[in-house]
């Protein structure tokens, strides 16, 4: 028996759930306590009069009962004698992308529903735009609810027609549309007299014999030609039990891959010893088998690498055009440092444009490190990457790649006199002094205290100020969130090329997201980064209010004024924090000078 | 490959994506059927090494016998580390589903026990045997589900999982519930069962067993902690599902072995956790009691 999975997808009232309850149904999948219990729900709650509202049989979450809609995606399972299916309902709102996305990446197939007497609406061609974005190449479009329309053929020859002539541009290899009402169970699984002039499969017919994209994937199953392709190893654990075995454990993901196989791994060249399971050792492992590889020679492998065919290696790039789909509701910023997951890789990922909320984009973006990738295309599970934020943890994007933008081969110039010589000679370590805090905390006072002091022991120092920075090199940038982190992002590396050059730079800027301060700290060695918190309340600063900003930002003549209308993130752990409501500056300057001696800076 | 091929890949990629990610996994083993299948993924998943991890047991005092003795057997044979678990508070308080009710029993010794005993050994990733096909709420939990410092699940602010791509990071504190079966079905397990010939407690095949009649559901009786108003009738029954032995209901049922329970499965009428007292304590039982840890 074979394994097909889909996602069904249409807007609200379609009767997406509706057709998945008849499915279980009418495949004999409902057990008599869920019967029962969905008879008492549909007279409870139902939409249907008392009648058994199938909808409610998936619609599991309690305030998705109570609110009568689908909220998130949910995973339902039956089999005929012919396919064991796994189905991913996703819910119909515009605000819900996200779950439509994470449905689709795992499906084979897609089944998209529409209200007949409503035609191809705009959310139909997002959906089906999306479904075709996600690589899935088979599509049933169901056109549902012609029982309130008195199954009119010629309304379901003009929807098909419709459909048909806006998906000509999107990458569909077969449309199947079925005349279908959910409700009355017509064509979901037998063929019904009421379409006396229908002769094509019912949508359980359909599921029973499409045959999902030629690409390959581990996600999409059913695929023959899989056998002449490259083979694509990736390792995901190293397995060690003793000193004698030493194997790589994870996943064929393309091809096939055979023992005595010549492969390729980084720039080394070896071939496959053995293919190890608890079943015994295999001669070959087709795509999607998790197996364990030995390699004929000791070569270093660990987790994240590919393996693959000799013959045609797989690349590794570091920079991509790739399409990018948003998930959360803070927007992606343009230059603002994520992580994005890879393969068996977590690495560091910037893009350049913004993103809001369930938005979908082109756009180059950069990992830190190369990685091992095919096209999207080509291969799925090494074409696609999520984003995740760097301190929450939250999974925020979505991307795909197109193709590499260059090749991984700028290298970095290696310098003869380097950081260390720079501190011999200046007899004190370079360091980044970060002040951040509310605009009239009393930052660039400190900083200026402190820089004189420094300056008068012979210590040799730059201030980068705030204010001063954003009449040259960041003129072009103005005060919206993606404009303050590029700003932060700037003085960062300036900061950090002053470091190199052996300064103690320090920088006053109200810096206010902990994710921009976090990079600058990055981008300079441990101990080379000194954050300090000018801590005044926001009631103290706006009384000091020295440039007469506050004012005018409550008169709402400035906008995006931070701890007015954008807010501040305070830092967890900084180095130093200065509470200015019982320090004098002179006292603050101190004792920034004094933590720069406890860091051995100077 | 077939979809049992299909269905046993995914989850070893499940294991060795959450061992390769965490710093203190461990397997919740709860005896039952989907619990031995989760085992043998797991030593398919990293063999010829153990699964580098321990099974936890977080039991009750009232689990069948045949479990623990099942357990033990299984634990010896395959040379693992068992952590056993028992919430003293409720040793201590004698918690039991008569005198307590079988909300607060399953409450206490389960979840607040599971709680007790994941601080305790400070794990960051816990594999479970819960399948999706299971009850409603189960149908949207993500395979890799997060879980804040106080074991909370929010199933409104679930992380997107796409593709095969699992979020695994967590801070201090939190933890993530790994469930390897997510997308199996009861008829896929014992299919599997059957296939890979994996040892089940016996409890799952019919014998005449002494059961009494509880408000239609028919209760084993195993030990003589269970008060009686009438003796015990003789009769064939099996177990669908096993848990603590007063609130597990049997089935009159004449299959002996797997290829019989599979047979039984397909012309089955009624779901699996029907057996189970406490799902119908209360409408969206089950989901209430995910939010409060319940695995």
């Amino acid at each position: 028996m074979e394994l097909l999975r889909f996602i069904t997808c249409g807007s609200v009232d379609d009767g997406k759930s509706t057709l998945i309850g008849r499915l279980l149904y009418e495949s004999k999948l409902l057990y008599a306590d869920h019967l029962a219990a969905l008879e008492a729900d549909s007279r409870r709650v139902g939409t249907r009069g008392g009648e058994l509202d199938f909808a409610l049989l998936v619609d599991g979450l309690a305030a998705e009962r109570e609110q009568g809609i689908t909220i998130d995606v949910a995973y339902r399972f039956f089999a005929t004698e012919a396919r064991r299916f796994i189905v991913a309902d996703t819910p119909g709102h515009e605000q819900y992308t996200r779950n439509m996305v994470t449905g689709a990446s795992t499906a084979d197939a897609a089944v998209l529903l529409l209200d007949a007497r409503k035609g191809v609406l705009s959310q139909t061609r997002r959906h089906a735009r999306i479904v075709s974005l996600l690589g899935i190449r088979h599509v049933a479009l169901a056109v549902n609810k012609l029982d309130l329309a008195g199954y009119s053929r010629e309304l379901f020859d003009e929807v098909s027609a419709s459909f048909a002539e806006f998906a000509a541009d999107l990458e569909f290899a077969e449309i199947t549309c079925v005349p279908m009402a959910a409700t009355e169970g017509v064509n979901v699984v037998g063929r019904s007299e009421l379409t006396p002039w229908y002769d094509g499969p019912t949508l359980l017919q359909w599921l029973e014999s499409v045959t999902p994209s030629t690409r390959r994937d581990v996600s999409s199953r059913l695929s023959e030609a899989r056998r002449d392709e490259t083979s694509r190893f990736l390792v995901q654990w190293v397995n060690r039990p003793d000193a004698t075995f030493r194997g790589l454990s994870g996943r064929v993901l393309g091809g096939t891959l055979r023992r005595d196989e010549t492969v390729r791994l980084g720039n080394r060249t070896t071939s496959v010893a053995r293919i190890v399971t608890m079943d015994g050792d295999l001669d070959e492992a087709p795509a999607g088998s998790s197996v364990t590889v030995v390699l004929a020679d000791d070569v270093d492998a660990s987790r994240g690498d590919v393996l693959g065919a000799a013959s045609d290696p797989p690349s590794l790039a570091d920079s991509f055009q790739a399409r990018l789909v948003w998930l959360h509701e803070n927007g992606l910023l343009p230059g603002r440092q994520y992580l994005a997951k890879i393969g068996a890789r977590t690495v560091g990922f910037t893009a350049t444009k913004a993103l809001g909320i369930n938005e979908i984009g082109v756009d180059n973006v950069h990992f830190d490190a190369p990685v091992p990738f095919e096209s999207y295309r080509t291969n799925r599970d090494l074409g696609s990457f999520v984003v995740l934020d760097r301190l929450s943890n939250a999974t925020v994007g979505a991307g795909m790649i197109d193709f590499a933008l260059s090749p991984s081969n700028v290298r970095w110039q290696t310098l003869t006199v380097d950081k260390q010589a720079r501190i011999a000679r200046n007899g004190h370590r370079p360091c980044v002094v970060w002040l951040t805090g509310l605009s009239g905390a009393g930052k660039s006072t400190i900083a200026d205290l402190a820089e004189k002091a420094l300056h008068a022991e012979g210590r040799h120092t730059f201030l980068l100020d705030g204010d001063n920075v954003r009449h040259g090199l960041n003129s072009d940038l103005g005060f919206t969130d993606a404009d303050r982190v590029e700003n932060i992002r700037r003085i960062a590396e300036v900061a950090a090329l002053m470091v190199d050059a052996g300064l103690i730079v320090l920088v006053s800027f109200i810096s206010p997201f902990r994710a921009e301060r976090a990079l600058a700290r990055e981008l300079v060695g441990e101990n080379e980064f000194c954050e300090v918190f000018v801590d005044t309340p926001l009631a103290v600063a706006e009384q000091r209010d020295p440039k007469g900003l506050y004012r005018k930002a409550r008169r709402g003549e400035l906008a995006n004024f931070t701890g007015i209308d954008s807010p501040y993130e305070p830092p967890v752990e900084p180095e130093v924090r200065l509470d200015t409501t019982t320090l004098s500056a002179q006292a603050a300057a101190d004792a920034v000078v004094a933590r720069l001696r406890a860091l051995g800076v100077c | 490959m077939n979809h049992l091929d299909q269905l046993e890949a995914d989850s070893i990629d499940i294991f060795r994506e959450a061992v390769a990610e965490s710093e203190r996994p461990v397997l919740l083993y709860s005896i039952g059927k989907d619990s031995s299948v989760l085992l043998h993924l797991a030593r398919k998943a990293f063999y010829p090494s153990k699964p580098p991890f321990p099974l936890l047991h977080v039991d009750t005092t009232w689990k069948f016998r045949e479990m623990i003795a099942f357990r033990d057997a299984v634990v010896a044979q395959l040379g693992l580390d068992l952590i056993v678990h028992r919430n003293p508070e409720c040793v201590a308080a004698g918690i039991n589903p008569f005198d307590h009710g079988s909300a607060r029993h399953t409450d206490l010794w389960k979840t607040q026990g599971l709680r007790q005993a994941l601080d305790e050994h400070r794990f960051d990733v816990a594999f479970g045997g819960a399948r999706r096909d299971e009850e409603a709420s189960r149908a949207k939990e993500r395979v890799f589900s997060f879980r804040t410092a106080q074991h909370q699940w929010d199933p409104k602010n679930q992380r997107p999982e796409l593709w095969r791509l699992y979020n695994t990071r967590v801070a201090p504190g939190e933890s993530i519930r790994v469930f390897p079966l997510s997308n199996w079905t009861e008829l896929d397990v014992w299919r599997y069962v059957e296939r890979e010939r994996i040892p089940v407690v016996p409890l799952y095949f019919a014998a005449v067993r002494p059961v009494i009649d509880r408000d239609g559901t028919l209760i084993m009786v195993d030990d003589d902690r269970m008060p009686l108003h009438s003796p015990p009738r003789q009769e064939l029954v099996r177990f669908r599902t096993l848990g603590c032995y007063p609130l597990t209901g049997a089935v009159r049922s004449e299959a002996r072995t797997v290829a019989e329970i599979v047979e039984e499965m397909r012309a089955a009428t009624t779901s699996e956790r029907q057996g189970r007292v406490i799902d119908h304590d209360q409408s969206g039982s089950m989901e209430r009691k995910k939010r409060e840890g319940y695995f």
